[in-house]
């Protein structure tokens, strides 16, 4: 009988902070500038400048430390990590070693399997690098040229423990961190701008071993779907090695996107030793209880614990309550609509539906567009009370999306109030009897659902304005008398 | 006196009385260094336009400090636009875009800035030899070395090119030359002045100080470059002394400690001799002078040379060709451009510092030399800490022999072994002085070494100047 293999995956996750400046100078990290516009003597390394550390920063790693269940320091240093790269001015990076600013989180997650806890190492403070830029491809550029406006951009590294068994969890894993971090609003998560960055440690070993098979350490997966598609590939290649009797190698492995594979980059004896030592130009970094505490209050409800309270407070389903949740403005948009109509699960449908709908496909937040919690209210009211019909809503919901406007105001200029006067439908329905003899046959003859094509028809004639109950009504008592 | 003799208070005097000029005076010191700077080599670059310029803002400055008064900087110092070489290949053409704070500090003040001077390498070196350009001479001696690393910034006080310097000072490099040159150098503590823009060589361990002709410069130059720096992370908070209120004559009830242990290190005999006859003068002014045990200085010259060439392996290691600086011409490929260009720009000493610094960082040796280092320099700063408890000071020999000549030693150990007496002051962060104390038998001057508590720099200053009057030596000059 064949060995059954359980997977390992362990990530280490880079966010970026979006504060303002840099995290040791007070260059802009605004994204999308000229190349080396946002540098300065001191993020460029340039001989005696040195470091003076942002506390915005340190506030933030704070709250993602908090966020994350995790212990925060009292005592916390900078170390350098000494490494040689074109890209790194300094041939340090400004990071933290032995004492990060939090260790010992966990969070929860939820896959189709179940829930599961996933433990928190570590989250440490460091300065990004630079970029390098290439004409062309790599191996066909004369020269490579070097843009600094990344250097000293604030980042928090999480790591997690080994505490993933599918590539399924570490997805879940990734987009629950991405949302905490969006709901913490530190950092903007953009995957494709490298706001979020995401390596694995993957192993495998026989169900039951305590012990760990041998890692390989995988970079390079610039989207959720990359981290999936990587990880899926990675497990798949160390089960048949293992398979056919082989033996892992320890080696870091880049995920190749355009071959659908990933490809070995340098083995355990090219390993960096990175030479960590304190870092001499930093103070150590004391946080007491008051700091603490401030930004503990700074943190909002978080993702995990609204998706919950969704579910138990407001009777929402489970996939309703993960969509809201799952984006922090839908979240906030929902339940500011919420206090001024309360009925959850149409708000959910609606936002949900239409709304979603209008938003994916102008990749905006819905406070972007014209729609309002208030008037998202206000028109849910109007179907309610019978002024308008659900149909109608949908078109009256478009015009509020594009233009801003008040339902209110958008029924009453375009003239879209339902008709429920029975003396004003009464001509149509009578026109539509006599134009339609073998439909009003075929009721007459027992076919009930010849009578929702009149009904249509009615509709089609108003415009969509008619009370569809009314002219289902009014029809019945014409024809079945 | 020639005016190029005189020291900043006297040129301040002389400047208030009117009987000089801000022009007459640089005009006196730029001609002194066409005069002798062909024997001496103090400089690696002479700022004379620069110094021409400032002159003209003399009007506004004229209430400043140092209105009017010629400085030579140390070329490991940022000058906006003026070559900052660290008498390095590496960076021969390096012109940095900004200021270091203490350039800042002495322009406000009205400093007319000579030029840069030459140094070892990088500061690594105590005679000046190690700088990749040319050697200076000592203006005692034009045959022996004028110490190092700041040995530049020493020789050009003593040969009359400038009217004080500053130097920088990691395991002795103000100090030692100051005593090889007959001048005074004051290490203050970590902390007190700022490091930014002084080019790194050992972060934990560097700090700016004033090398000046006699005790009263030095309490006037620290006035001008001493203070909390926003821009250093490492530099004090605190209220700012006036240091000139310590230039009084009196050491009565003074407790100054002679620890036994650096007395009983193999060194010059005629150099012990002076500083036990300085002593002595002290104790007849009314100091109380005690023997003390201190931790063997050898260990802080172990810890010395393990924590500083580490910092230095990390904080040189930004010279690698791709930003500024040398880019060697011979790579195909950007390890080979590295590789090469730190060959071909880095000198030995440097080099080999910066292998020891890599090795003793490396994983599997951390522990046994860096970490062990670290905690002997807390053992280090405890035990000045314990003397301090009852001491006011403690004296030392600055170094253990006179100037040694040109060319005399290529022994890297033995050159390390000078700087015996300057190093642990370094390693406890605490301030200290090199004075002048009597000349040995060749004429060559000796120091000697005040050190004082963390903060201590006012009581340093006080015995010191104490001391300057009761030697009557200080208005001897070199000939040249």
């Amino acid at each position: 009988m064949s060995t059954k293999y359980e997977t390992v995956i362990g990530l280490e996750v880079h966010v970026q902070l979006a504060t303002d400046s840099k995290i040791f100078c007070g260059c802009s990290t605004e994204f999308g500038k000229e190349p080396n516009e946002n540098t300065c003597p001191v993020c460029l390394g340039l001989p005696g400048t040195l470091p003076v550390l942002n506390k915005k920063v340190v506030d933030y790693a704070i709250m993602a430390g908090l966020a994350l269940n995790c212990d925060i320091a009292e005592y916390s240093k900078f170390d350098r990590k000494n490494y040689f790269y074109p890209d790194l001015p300094k041939a340090y990076q400004i990071s933290q070693f032995d004492l990060p600013v939090a260790e010992n989180g966990k969070i929860e997650i939820e896959t189709d399997a179940g829930i599961f806890n996933i433990g928190v190492t570590r989250v440490h403070l460091e300065e990004d690098a630079g970029k390098l830029i290439h004409e062309g491809s790599i191996d066909k550029s004369k020269g490579s040229l070097v843009d600094y406006n990344r250097t000293g951009v604030p980042l928090i590294e999480i790591v997690s423990e080994p505490d993933m068994r599918t590539p399924a969890q570490a997805k879940a894993y990734l987009t629950e961190l991405k949302m905490i971090m969006e709901y913490l609003d530190i950092s903007d998560c953009n995957m494709e701008e490298g706001s979020l960055r995401c390596d694995a440690n993957v192993s495998l070993r026989p169900v039951g071993q305590e012990e760990f098979g041998t890692k390989a350490e995988l970079k390079n997966m610039n989207s959720f779907s990359a981290v999936e598609k990587g990880l899926e590939y990675e497990v798949k290649r160390q089960r048949e090695i293992l398979e056919e009797g082989g033996e892992v190698v320890q080696e870091t492995r880049t995920w190749d996107e355009s071959l659908n594979k990933t490809i070995s980059m340098r083995g355990k004896e090219e390993a960096h030793d990175y030479r960590y030592f304190p870092e001499p130009d930093l103070v150590p970094l004391e946080i007491d209880e008051a700091w603490k505490d401030k930004m503990r209050k700074e943190i909002p409800e978080l993702p995990r614990e609204k998706y919950k309270r969704f579910i138990s407070e407001l009777g929402l389903p489970e996939y309703d309550a993960g969509v809201l949740t799952g984006d922090k403005d839908m979240a906030v948009f929902f339940e500011e609509t919420l206090k001024d109509y309360d009925d959850p699960k149409n708000i959910s449908n609606w936002m949900m539906g239409e709304f979603l709908r209008l938003l994916n496909e102008d990749n905006q937040s819905p406070f972007e567009s014209g729609v309002s919690p208030v008037n998202l209210a206000k028109m849910l009211k109007l179907i309610d009370e019978d002024v308008i019909s659900g149909k109608i809503a949908k078109e009256v919901f478009e015009k509020m999306y594009n233009s801003g406007s008040d339902p209110e105001t958008i029924v009453e200029k375009e003239g879209l109030k339902q008709i429920s006067d029975e003396d004003e439908l009464e001509n149509i329905v009578d026109g539509i009897i006599a134009e339609n003899p073998d439909a009003v046959e075929d009721v007459q003859s027992g076919k009930d659902r010849a009578i929702g094509f009149l009904v249509g028809q009615v509709m089609k004639e108003t415009r969509g304005k008619a009370n569809p109950g009314l002219v289902n009504q009014m029809l019945r008592d014409k024809l079945m008398d | 006196m020639n005016i190029y003799d005189l020291t900043i208070h006297e040129l301040k005097e002389k400047i208030a009385a009117g009987e000089l000029t801000p022009v007459e005076i640089k005009k006196a010191f730029a001609d002194r260094i066409n005069d002798v700077e062909n024997k001496v080599k103090s400089y690696i670059t002479v700022t004379d336009e620069l110094a021409d310029e400032q002159l003209k803002d003399f009007d506004n400055k004229k209430k400043e400090i140092l209105a009017g008064i010629p400085i030579a900087v140390k070329d490991n110092m940022s000058t906006d636009g003026i070559k900052t070489s660290c008498a390095s290949k590496m960076l021969e053409n390096y012109k940095p875009p900004y200021d270091a704070t203490v350039v800042e500090k002495l322009n406000e003040a009205g400093a007319v800035i000579m030029g840069k001077t030459n140094m070892d390498e990088f500061a690594m070196g105590s005679s000046t030899e190690n700088s990749a350009f040319f050697n200076t001479h000592n203006p005692w001696n034009l045959s022996h070395a004028p110490g190092g690393s700041s040995g530049g910034s020493a020789a050009a006080v003593a040969a009359g090119e400038c009217a004080a310097a500053l130097g920088s000072d990691t395991g002795g490099s103000i100090r030692q030359p100051a005593s090889y040159c007959g001048v005074v150098g004051l290490k203050p503590t970590y902390g007190m002045v700022s490091r930014y823009g002084l080019v790194a060589f050992a972060s934990s361990l560097d700090q700016i100080g004033p090398i000046t002709k006699d005790v009263e410069d030095s309490a006037i130059l620290m006035n001008v470059i001493a203070g909390h720096d926003p821009k250093d992370s490492t530099s004090i908070e605190g209220k700012k002394e006036d240091y000139t209120d310590y230039l009084k004559e009196d050491v009565k009830g003074m407790k100054i400690g002679i620890p036994e242990e650096y007395f009983n290190l193999d060194f010059d005999q005629e150099v012990k001799n002076s500083v036990m006859s300085a002593v002595d003068k002290l104790k007849e002014a009314g100091a109380e002078v005690e023997t003390v045990h201190m931790t063997d200085a050898s260990y802080a010259l172990a810890a010395y040379y393990v924590i500083a060439p580490a910092e230095a392996s990390s904080n040189l290691a930004r010279y690698d060709g791709v930003r500024y600086g040398l880019r060697s011409e011979h790579a195909s490929d950007v390890s080979e451009m590295f590789t090469n260009t730190r060959h071909e720009g880095f000198g030995d000493e440097v080099k080999r510092r910066i292998m020891i610094g890599t090795y003793a960082l490396s994983s599997g040796y951390y522990d046994a030399y860096y970490l062990k280092a670290q905690k002997v320099r807390t053992l280090i700063k405890d035990d000045f800490d314990r003397i301090f408890n009852d001491f006011d000071l403690i004296i030392t020999p600055t170094a253990p022999t006179t100037a040694m000549k040109l060319d005399s030693n290529k022994d890297p150990l033995e050159m390390y072994y000078s700087d015996i007496f300057t190093v642990p002051i370094n390693i406890a962060g605490v301030p200290a002085m090199s004075v002048p104390c009597g000349f040995d038998s060749n004429e060559m001057p000796i120091g000697l070494q005040l050190i004082g508590p963390h903060f201590g720099e006012g009581k340093i200053i006080q015995a010191a100047y104490t001391l300057e009057k009761l030697l009557n030596i200080k208005d001897k000059r070199a000939e040249l």
